[in-house]
């Protein structure tokens, strides 16, 4: 029994022990920490072009209004976000927009076009930005985000490419 | 150097002595069925973390409950897993801790001195029996519902205060998300809390008294 090379009766129970709780615990301990971690993991919505108004009813040098909402799913509920933003149209061209989205570049309240004050103004920390997005006053780190990818349909639509989630 | 942390908490802890008397204790030569108590204590172990895994995504409300379920078997990744564990963890416990109690009945275990750490076993078996209970309700489908119909009703046939009980478990005459809260509340704190509690003395008695000799025949 107690040969110098054998293991004794409780050194072997603790060594199957500690084995077996190891491989319970990799076993489980592993697609746990998946689990909590699965949402972070998931893709939003997909990449799609939404249309923010008709090209013949923006007038040259005022900033147009527009908004839209997507859907996204979390978990198992659906959430709509708004966006929203200003089709600023410089000339006859349909190259020739600028689309600024409305979201605050401090802590993404949502600006709104001032015509009084011929800026967009933040009513969280009164921020304001001048009609071509830049920073005029107030906290925020960088101008007004701009959506480049834009497109003329032949239905005469502005539509613009808006980014999953 | 561990070896320098190891012996200064040892020194202050005494981790060496909790270890023998705790884990390397002599036990008298018994069988199998001497493992159930731990057995019980393992699947309570994984009872309590897979439950509070299953908190991260379950939401006990009547608009929520079935469908953040449903979110867990279908769009969680291993929440089958963590699900099904316990799931059948439960059922499994409810078993074991039954079958444990038959074997301390059955080798004469729960005499003196041990009379309370039976006692103590059996505020035990009925707190997992009301673990089971609260958590049958939690899914809320249609079995979850009615059997927590059939459940509540049975407890308010109770003569005199039958009524009583009755609105107590269900937070109201009907069942209703009060139900469905007090069910959660009493599954996840109150039961596991005492379950808790009441496994400490038991487990203190056991290894205050050292675990019985299995009965010979003289005896
Ligand atoms: C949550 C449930 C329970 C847990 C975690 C638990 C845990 C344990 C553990 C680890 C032991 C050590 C010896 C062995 O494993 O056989 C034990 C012994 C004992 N248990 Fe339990 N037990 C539970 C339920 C019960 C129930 C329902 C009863 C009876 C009504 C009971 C009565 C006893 C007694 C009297 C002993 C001492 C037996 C001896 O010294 O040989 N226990 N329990
Ligand atoms: S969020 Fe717009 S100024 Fe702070």
């Amino acid at each position: 029994m107690s040969g110098s090379n054998e293991l004794s009766r409780r050194d072997f129970i603790k060594v199957t022990t500690g084995i077996v709780g190891g491989l319970i615990g990799v076993a489980i301990g592993l697609p746990t920490i998946s689990y909590l971690i699965d949402p972070a993991l998931q893709e939003g919505g997909k990449d799609v072009w939404v249309s923010i108004g008709k090209f013949e009813d923006m007038q040259v040098g005022i900033p147009y209004p527009f908004s839209f909402t997507r859907v996204q799913v979390n978990g198992w509920e659906r959430t709509s976000n708004s966006f929203g933003g200003y089709a600023l149209r410089k000339s006859d061209d349909p190259k020739d927009l600028l689309i600024l989205n409305s979201r605050c570049t401090h802590l993404a309240c949502t600006v709104n076009w001032s015509e009084e004050a011929q800026g967009y103004l933040c009513p969280c920390h009164d921020a304001k930005f001048s009609i071509e997005g830049e920073v005029l006053d107030g906290p925020p780190p960088r101008p007004l985000d701009v959506y480049t990818d834009f497109r003329l349909t032949e239905d005469g639509l502005i539509e613009i490419f808006s980014k999953a989630g | 150097m561990w070896k320098k942390v190891y012996e200064w908490l040892d020194e202050r802890l005494g981790l060496n002595d909790m270890y023998t008397n705790l884990l390397d204790r002599p036990e008298p030569t018994g069988n199998w069925w001497n493992t159930l108590g731990s057995a019980s204590l393992f699947l309570f172990v994984m009872q309590g973390l897979t439950g509070i895994f299953l908190t991260v995504y379950y939401t006990p409300s009547p608009d929520h409950a079935y469908d953040s379920v449903q979110y867990i078997m279908e769009g969680v990744a291993f929440g089958w897993l963590i699900r099904g564990i316990h799931h059948w963890g439960a059922t499994l416990m409810v078993i074991v801790v039954f079958i444990h109690m038959l074997r301390v009945f059955f080798t004469a275990s729960f005499k003196y001195p041990r009379e309370l750490t039976w006692l103590i076993g059996i505020g035990l078996l009925l707190m997992t029996l009301g673990m089971g209970f609260t958590g049958y309700l939690l899914p809320w489908n249609q079995r979850a519902f009615w059997a927590t119909t059939v459940g509540t009703q049975i407890a308010g046939s109770v003569p005199f205060v039958g009524e009583f009980i009755l609105k107590a478990l269900r937070g109201g005459p009907d069942l209703s998300a009060l139900t469905l809260q007090r069910f959660f509340s009493a599954h996840i704190w109150m039961l596991p809390a005492m379950l808790a509690g009441l496994i400490g003395v038991h487990l203190f008695l056991i290894i205050k008294h050292g675990e019985s000799h299995f009965p010979t025949k003289e005896d």
